[in-house]
């Protein structure tokens, strides 16, 4: 009988596939910013809080590496501590809408009817106003702080998640592998969770990758604002905003942390787009 | 009251369309009957409501009238119990689409086998690897997921994933249609293997008459919702006494263009379902149609000259010309 040749299937699938560029160096540049973040202590040398009124807008030197500011506090700490602060607020604040988005969306796309429009109407609420308008106003009206800028986020941005979730998922129900899981009488909750999930999640998963982005924009631009993380805690846009009294003749204290956040910016945008290459499914 | 594995009678399947809510049958009053390691094919038009038949039969349409039986018990279409389902599976058209683009070979076999506790634990791994065997498919590819795998490999995979709960009854929805033409043919020997070492009934359904001829013990044609025509494959192909039938018979090609005579209307496309003709549905393409078929449907019924278990829908079907398939059946 016929025995189908699989030298060359078998080949394929030992085969590693290759990571796309864009994912190293998106990685690399990521890496660097998380890893100073993390091993913040080990890096710098002076406590991003501790002032020093007799050294205040010093210009960089061995001592500073990157002058003081205002205060006479090190920019380098600031900047290094303002990392771990930053990062760390908008990566809860990418998980949890990512989490509730994809929830909402893959029940809103699979079960339909009553539930769907529910989940629908209740996005079309929300994107009915200006993002910056309704954070800042939830921020505003929860008080400023981490976790008023990770609620109001997650209020705002869960919808993203929803709608291309929700659209994957209309997509996904329909395909023959989960009608085949149907006619075979698998349960609810696995053909959702083990069939329809993976195969809709990785959208989301790259959309979170330029999402995190926006919330580190948004954060740096609450802590501009002064609705941010509460000071004397170090944070990009904090720094941005005092350093900018200062710019005619200290324009490094404004531009240091601008160029820290276009960088962070610059590495998840690659590493999105890498990551949008590896997770594609060609068929 | 007889020995028929799956039996099907009188079934309808009302769709309503979303914007107009004017209801259509996709399936209007079929009773079709699968024996014990019979295969049956069902033949037909897009449209005619063959995937929707096959769709009730392996409980993925939530309404339907008619009574179904399945061992001689009710075949419920809501709410069928696991140990049911696991009797009769189904093998869908399209390979590309019909397994899980995220999940292995394996992975997709073992699930089945867990979920439906087909054999102990321990022993899922080695089931995996000889249902592949039984598809004739070496067992490395276990390891492969769908996108490494050609379109007819993919179709042998999803064959051995609908054979791994021991089903009594296989549904294939035109499960060759969308492979290569080289490749078909090993698809459809492998069918008729099974059915051959396993005593599986299969319920096949096809636009394709070569494949049906070769394959099937009987015949059913469909068009648009109902059954015109059901016998022995042979009665049907070599004495069909219905004028769809032999139009879609003389429809298929022929190496011998001087034989084009058509003796139906083939190339005219088929009514809407929404707007069918009164009486006979088959008769504003039908160059016999007369007075009679605008005011009567006519009922599928057997006909006295025919072999046993022929049945036709024409009022006609007694005194009609007879047409002689274009080219000679390549016996197996």
């Amino acid at each position: 009988m016929t025995t189908v040749s699989a030298e060359y299937v078998v080949e394929k699938a030992q085969q590693r596939r290759k990571l796309p560029p864009a994912l190293i160096a998106g990685g690399a540049v990521l890496g660097v910013i998380v890893g100073l973040a993390i091993f913040a202590p080990l890096v710098t040398s002076y406590n991003p809080t501790t002032q020093d009124l007799t050294n205040i807008l010093a210009g960089p030197s061995a001592a500073h590496w990157l002058g003081t500011d205002q205060l006479g506090r090190d920019v380098w700490s600031r900047l290094v501590y303002g990392a771990r602060t930053d990062l760390f607020v908008a990566f809860i604040a990418v998980l949890s809408p990512f989490v509730i988005g994809t929830l909402a969306g893959v029940f809103a796309g699979y079960f339909g009817s009553a539930l769907d429009a529910t989940v629908m109407r209740l996005a079309d609420v929300v994107v009915a106003f200006p993002f910056y308008v309704l954070v800042m106003l939830l921020v505003f009206l929860l008080g400023p702080g981490t976790g008023s800028i990770i609620i109001a986020i997650t209020v705002v941005s869960w919808v993203s998640y929803a709608r291309i979730v929700r659209g994957a998922t209309l997509v996904a129900k329909n395909q023959e592998y989960v009608l085949a899981t149907k006619a075979e009488g698998f349960s609810t909750s696995r053909i959702v969770l083990r069939h329809i999930v993976p195969n809709v999640v990785s959208q989301a998963i790259v959309f979170a990758t330029s999402d995190i982005v926006l919330d580190i924009l948004a954060i740096v631009t609450l802590g501009y604002l002064g609705l941010g993380i509460p000071p004397p805690t170090p944070d990009w846009g904090e720094m941005m905003a005092s350093g900018q009294q200062f710019l005619t003749t200290h324009w490094e204290l404004s531009t240091i942390p601008g160029i820290a956040v276009v960088l962070t910016g610059l590495g998840l945008s690659l590493l999105g787009d890498g990551l949008a290459e590896l997770l594609s499914v060609e068929r | 009251m007889s020995d028929a594995l799956l039996e099907l009678s009188d079934i309808r399947v009302t769709f309503r369309s979303r914007r107009s809510h004017i209801p259509v049958r996709a399936v209007d009053g079929v009773s079709l009957k699968v024996g014990r390691g019979e295969i049956v094919g069902l033949v037909g038009e897009s449209g005619s409501g063959k995937s929707t038949l096959a769709r009730v039969v392996v409980g993925l349409c939530e309404t339907v009238d008619g009574e179904a039986n399945f061992d001689g018990a009710p075949l419920t279409v809501r709410d069928r119990p696991p140990e049911l389902r696991r009797r009769i599976q189904m093998v869908f058209q399209d390979p590309y689409s019909s397994l899980d683009p995220r999940m292995t070979v394996r992975q997709q076999l073992a699930e089945v086998l867990r979920v439906h506790r087909v054999v102990p634990r321990e022993l899922v791994g080695s089931t995996c690897e000889d249902l592949l065997t039984q598809v004739h498919l070496p067992g490395q590819l276990l390891p492969a997921r769908p996108r490494q795998m050609s379109g007819g490999q993919r179709q042998r995979v999803a064959i051995a994933r609908a054979l791994a709960p021991r089903p009594e009854l296989l549904v294939a929805d035109e499960p060759v249609s969308a492979l290569d033409v080289s490749v078909q043919a090993g698809i459809v020997r492998l069918f008729a293997e099974l059915r051959r070492k396993l005593g599986l009934s299969i319920l096949f359904i096809a636009h394709d008459l070569a494949v049906v001829r070769h394959l099937c013990d009987r015949v059913a044609v469909m068009y648009m919702g109902r059954l015109l025509e059901e016998g022995a494959t042979v009665d049907v192909f070599e004495n069909a006494r219905h004028p769809y039938t032999q139009t879609l018979l003389q429809a298929i090609p022929t190496l011998q263009p001087a034989d084009f005579s058509v003796p139906g209307t083939a190339g005219t496309e088929p009514p809407r379902l929404s707007r069918l003709p009164s009486g006979c549905r088959f008769r504003d393409r039908c160059k016999y149609a007369q007075q009679l078929c605008e005011e009567s449907e006519p009922a599928l019924a057997e006909l006295s000259d025919a072999g046993a278990g022929h049945r036709s829908a024409c009022h006609f079907s007694a005194t009609l010309p007879l047409a002689r398939p274009p080219v000679e059946p390549a016996r197996s």
